[in-house]
């Protein structure tokens, strides 16, 4: 199992072929979920269906419909489909951040994206919506570049990485984003082992409780590594 | 979180400030976050020592939120710009 440990330069962990595409579906995900929300234009299949498993309405209630951490677990060797090439939301994201704020205002409906860009104040929607109306577009393009420093450091095939210090701290930043995606979609609570050890193996989320618990134990390694 | 802090009497100079000044930082608790996590960012953003950085993380843990920084509400919204960049819970309040 990969994990982190601290190098000359940063950090360093050898990543198996399935290590590798687990994390770079999840990150992929990521990129899209953050992208693809700032898009005007919601036409392009490829960014909606890769962002299928963060939707509201699909994962987990059925893991057979839902693409991305389906394949993501089941087919070690299959990824790159979410790499950096993907670049439709990303010209969005330098566009947005070109502007530097945007006109949105409201907290994200999807629970996931509403977690990445919480609100400032808690009992003042105008603050609120004035904070956002400036940081939020800056935030996700700061959430997008340290996924994409993933990708762009972890091969599709896996392997031995060396990360600067840097780039150690982009991935410590994006693996945290991809568990707190994937704790919304667990509904993750403070008594997790016990919802754990009391899941039905029937639960849906039951498949992804594995990936969940192996990406803790890996930033684990990563933030001793940079500590 | 196995390493415990040494300097238990270190005053915590972000709550002695909160009384002086207006505005404060809150981090709110999240059963994702790792603790570990929790701490190293209060180390990387605000400067913390280990010791203050783990106390903060485990008001956080234990008492639901912490008050992480406080001065100046633009300053305030810049730290919790940084903190929603590391996904920490972040918020801002008025200290009444």
């Amino acid at each position: 199992m990969a994990r982190f440990r601290r190098n000359a330069d940063g950090a360093t962990a050898r990543f198996a072929p399935v290590e590798a595409a687990i994390i770079r579906d999840l990150v992929g995900q990521v990129i899209e979920l953050i992208g693809a929300d700032a898009l005007d234009d919601p036409d392009d299949g490829d960014t909606l269906g890769g962002a299928d498993a963060w939707s509201a309405d699909s994962a987990p209630a059925d893991p057979a419909d839902d693409t991305g951490l389906t394949e993501a677990a089941g087919e070690p060797g299959v990824s790159g489909g979410n790499g950096a090439s993907d670049d439709g939301p990303i010209d969005a994201d330098a566009l947005a951040a070109m502007i530097g704020f945007s006109d949105n205002t409201e907290l994200p409906d999807d629970p996931v994206l509403a977690r990445l860009l919480p609100d400032a104040y808690r009992d003042d929607p105008d603050a609120s919506g004035e904070f956002r109306r400036y940081t939020e577009s800056g935030l996700r393009s700061g959430k997008a570049a340290a996924a994409r420093t993933v990708l762009a450091t972890l091969p599709p095939a896996g392997g031995r990485i060396r990360l600067s210090e840097p780039e150690a701290q982009a991935w410590l930043r994006a693996l945290n984003d991809v568990r707190l995606a994937l704790g919304v979609r667990l509904e993750v609570t403070d008594d997790f082992d016990d919802q754990v050890a009391n899941m039905e193996p029937e639960d849906p989320r039951a498949a992804y409780i594995g990936v969940y618990q192996w990406l803790a134990f890996l930033q684990e390694t990563l933030v001793r590594a940079l500590s | 979180m196995s390493t415990a802090p040494a300097e238990v009497q270190r005053p915590d100079t972000a709550q002695e400030t909160a009384r002086d000044l207006p505005w404060v930082t809150v981090v709110w608790n999240d059963p994702v976050n790792l603790m570990s996590y929790v701490t190293y960012v209060f180390q990387t953003v605000f400067g913390y020592a280990k010791p203050k950085a783990e106390k903060l993380m485990l008001d956080v843990h234990h008492k639901g939120k912490a008050v992480v920084s406080s001065g100046a509400r633009e300053a305030m919204e810049r730290d919790a710009e940084t903190l929603h960049g590391y996904g920490l819970w972040a918020t801002i309040t008025h200290d009444s």
